[in-house]
């Protein structure tokens, strides 16, 4: 009878460095709801009013606040570049016979983030 | 020729008499330019001719000898024994399969998936031989060119860490060639092979570890194959919500 050898459901990811970067890179995912949440927060108190929106402005000042938008706003920009960085695997771009680097796809992406984060922050009022 | 000596630390398990594997080492002498494949090989004919695996070309074309070799899925044809010198190589069967005895894995479960993809040419409208044959210009080839490379070794299984937690997932290899046909222009069969690529354990079980692609002796991109599919396989959604299917 064929042996089937047993994979641990718990720790699969520690069996090899590449796993464990994998597993890293997914757990960042947690950090872009956190942040969703956050803008969801923002949004709802805008709705409410300028006493809540005070409120919600408060609420980000706080020092654990500061800490918890720092290390997301790290681990989102890990998140971003490990995903960009797989860009041309998942859309690759072919003309005539030729694929267009891997480099100029992921580096549009980063164009992309570069002008709508350029874009928000003139709407936003910053410049 | 100068000579490497290494230890190949090879699996064993023969059905009949283990209840579990266990490894056996055999120190080889091999030549500098030997393939750890020779290396078996030598083992086989030299010291201990019941050692079970499978190989046939030599030249990474029949994908036979994928095994793990220092935890890493490999064709045994393709990895020098220098790579090794002086060290120990251990060599098992590939993961994620059940094993047969030694070397051997069961690939039935591969095979069967493999058939549910259907990885063929597919006409809806089948023409006659006289109005010739169905053209294709080197652009249209190139779309999908790199995936007719896969050699079945199944190395992209072994290194799947989701076919090792999910044995229901069809898996790196045999989605490949459903992307392969569906990009062919000869093919119009991807509405067939939609009920299998789009349930959860088709593309969607695939968590991009890109594992499949690293380890991949023909640099077919099994992991890139899969996200394409993905994003196929969504637009395919939406047309079929707003009533266009494809082909």
């Amino acid at each position: 009878m064929a042996y089937v050898r047993p994979v641990s459901k718990t720790t699969w990811y520690l069996a090899k460095r590449s796993y464990t970067v994998h597993m890293l890179q997914e757990l960042t995912s947690l950090f872009v709801g956190i942040l969703a949440l956050i803008l969801l927060w923002g949004i709802s108190a805008v709705a409410r009013g300028p006493e809540v929106y005070r409120g919600f402005l408060d609420g980000l000042a706080g020092p654990g606040m500061i800490v918890l938008l720092w290390v997301t706003t790290v681990v989102m920009f890990y998140h971003a570049i490990a995903w960009f960085s797989v860009t041309p695997k998942a859309m690759p771009v072919q003309r005539g016979e030729v694929f267009v680097p891997g480099s100029i796809i992921a580096g549009a992406h980063y164009v992309i983030w570069f002008v709508l984060s350029l874009a928000i922050l003139l709407l936003a009022g910053v410049f | 020729m100068s000579e490497t000596k290494l230890k190949l630390e090879i699996l064993r398990y023969d059905p009949e008499k283990d209840q579990e594997p266990h490894f056996q080492t055999y120190p080889v002498t091999c030549q500098d330019d030997w393939m750890v494949l020779d290396a078996i090989n030598y083992v086989k004919d030299h010291v201990d001719p019941t050692i079970s695996y499978r190989w046939s070309c030599h030249m990474a074309v029949c994908g036979s000898c994928g095994m793990m070799i220092d935890g890493e899925p490999k064709l045994a044809c393709k990895t020098p024994v220098r790579d090794y010198a002086n060290q120990t190589a251990r060599i098992e069967p590939l993961a994620n399969f059940p094993i047969e005895r030694d070397l051997v894995v069961d690939m039935s479960d591969f095979m069967g998936k493999l058939k549910r993809v259907k990885p063929y040419i597919i006409r809806k409208d089948e023409r006659a031989i006289e109005e010739g044959e169905h053209r294709q210009s080197p652009a249209e080839l190139m779309k999908y060119r790199q995936f007719t490379l896969c050699i079945n070794c199944l190395c992209c299984y072994a290194a799947c860490p989701q076919y090792a937690l999910i044995p229901e997932f069809i898996g790196p290899a045999a989605l490949t060639m459903a992307h392969r046909y569906n990009q062919d222009s000869r093919d119009q069969g991807l509405a067939e092979r939609q009920d299998v690529v789009a349930m959860p354990e088709g593309v969607w079980d695939c968590s991009f570890a890109g594992e499949c692609s690293e380890v991949c002796p023909k640099h077919v991109d099994p992991a890139g194959a899969l996200q394409q599919l993905k994003i196929a396989t969504t637009i395919q959604w939406y047309k079929g919500l707003i009533g266009m299917g494809g082909k």
